[in-house]
């Protein structure tokens, strides 16, 4: 319901560690109209430019805690907020070219009381990559 | 008019678009909804109230004082029933029930006497939940939501245990939603700019507005030569995700029935609802002698905003404005 904001015009940049470019970023939000708690976020998949990135090559993060998709499937304590914007980061050493990249995006949340709880929410934009 | 008992109320769901995008913050919602001259509150806290369920005393405090600060008066919290938590099974009974007391305990502290309870939970979970929610003055009310109805067989399931219980509380919460005469406009439009066959939207809908016909829709329709997107609305027609009831017969309940949700997809500028005929419903509630909340619940930001400014304020004001007219007050 939400599909067509879940990807945020800003933020999407490479991301530096001990001075290399090791990957890039996307800003986030919940297609859902509510919050989660992280084990009902199943996953993402994001897609630039036709490759894939899925798993272990992406990082949640939300204000200053961080998880991989892995430890997400147990948290059931903290939450993903409504309208929260979260940062994912995925693996990518070197980054990404400077300029314009169509981004395929996949969200994936339980929603309990649908006749199918796993629901996925699909999104594609094209968008330039931050200095 | 006869006298009546019923109160005006928003559910704050009506403003998600404008909270997503962060143009109205909680206080910014309250102030809008008193402004409507409606009374109450309904809330959806995990949409709204960050940190579900673990809240401070303070935080319960600042809720009252901004109750008070606006005049507005709490009254319904919006639960929900993660049954999949745990990734690999189900939630046990016993996970049920300890879900549900939280958010029990939750209403009461926000000072709502009622609970929508999501439309999946059983009724014996709820029977081990009525004892407490009387404790705590709080009302479980089943939320009868389409493609649900008073004719179906899981809310007359419940309809057994309650009567059986015999706890005052537990009852429904019928959704407006349910009361589609037409199917509604901004969806159908949607589906237009989606990809639908103009021709095969308009059969749909005059077969639909005879609320005859509607299971052999998809079939019909696949014949007609419609595409995914056509099929999708005939499928939507056909499992009855919209609906018409006729308003009597949600009477036979009426003494289980403590809330409404005042759905509403579009409200035209002549002050009615494009798809739900609110001017024959509420009528019949009030000769019914239904007492409690009628909260406006907004649902349309989904459907326009691929191509319009959602403006989720003008469209509640209008829709209290209308209930303002039939209510008399």
């Amino acid at each position: 319901m939400f599909e067509k904001y879940m990807v945020c015009d800003h933020g999407f940049k490479n991301v530096m560690k001990n001075g290399e470019v090791i990957g890039f970023q996307l800003r986030v939000k919940i297609a859902y109209y509510r919050g989660l708690r992280l084990s009902l976020v199943e996953g993402f998949e994001v897609t630039v430019d036709g490759e894939r990135f899925v798993d272990e090559l992406i990082t949640f993060g939300i204000g200053d805690r961080s998880y991989t998709l892995k430890q997400m499937e147990t948290e059931y304590e903290d939450r993903w907020e409504f309208g929260e914007e979260a940062t994912l980061t995925i693996v990518k050493p070197g980054g990404l070219a400077p300029g314009e990249h169509k981004i395929d995006f996949v969200q994936k949340v339980i929603v309990s009381y649908l006749p199918d709880p796993h629901q996925r929410r699909e999104y594609s934009k094209s968008m330039k990559l931050e200095a | 008019m006869s006298a009546h008992n019923i109160h005006r109320g928003v559910s704050l769901y009506s403003y998600q678009e404008e909270y997503y995008h962060g143009k109205m913050k909680l206080e910014d919602c309250v102030r809008e909804v008193a402004a409507t001259g409606a009374e109450g509150i309904e809330v959806i806290s995990e949409m709204m109230l960050p940190g579900f369920p673990n809240y401070s005393d303070e935080f319960y405090k600042n809720w009252h004082k901004l109750m008070g600060a606006y005049g507005t008066t709490p009254v319904c919290h919006d639960m929900f029933l993660d049954t999949w938590l745990y990734r690999n099974r189900k939630l046990t009974d016993a996970e049920c029930v300890e879900s549900i007391k939280k958010d029990i305990k939750h209403a009461n502290r926000l000072g709502c006497k009622v609970i929508r309870i999501i439309c999946t939970t059983p009724p014996e979970i709820l029977a081990q939940c009525a004892s407490y929610a009387e404790e705590h003055d709080v009302k479980l009310l089943l939320e009868v939501h389409a493609p649900f109805h008073f004719g179906h067989e899981w809310i007359l399931h419940h309809y057994e245990v309650y009567q059986k219980t015999g706890s005052k509380a537990l009852g429904f919460m019928p959704d407006f939603g349910m009361m589609c005469k037409k199917f509604p406009r901004i969806i159908w439009e949607r589906n237009i700019r989606d990809g639908a066959t103009e021709k095969l939207v308009r059969y749909m809908n005059e077969v639909y507005d005879i609320h005859e016909g509607l299971e052999a829709l998809p079939e019909t329709v696949k014949r007609m030569g419609g595409n995914q997107v056509d099929l999708a609305m005939a499928n939507a027609m056909s499992l009855g995700l919209f609906r018409w009831t006729e308003p009597k017969e949600i009477l036979p309940f009426m003494d289980y029935i403590h809330h409404f949700h005042g759905k509403f997809y579009e409200m035209l500028e002549d002050g009615t609802e494009y798809s739900i005929p609110y001017g024959e419903i509420i009528p019949v509630l009030i000769e019914a002698g239904f007492n409690g909340y009628i909260d406006s619940e907004y649902e349309g930001n989904r459907s326009i905003h691929d191509v319009f400014e959602v403006d989720s304020v003008e469209q509640v004001r209008r829709h209290q404005k209308m209930l303002q007219g039939l209510l008399g007050r």
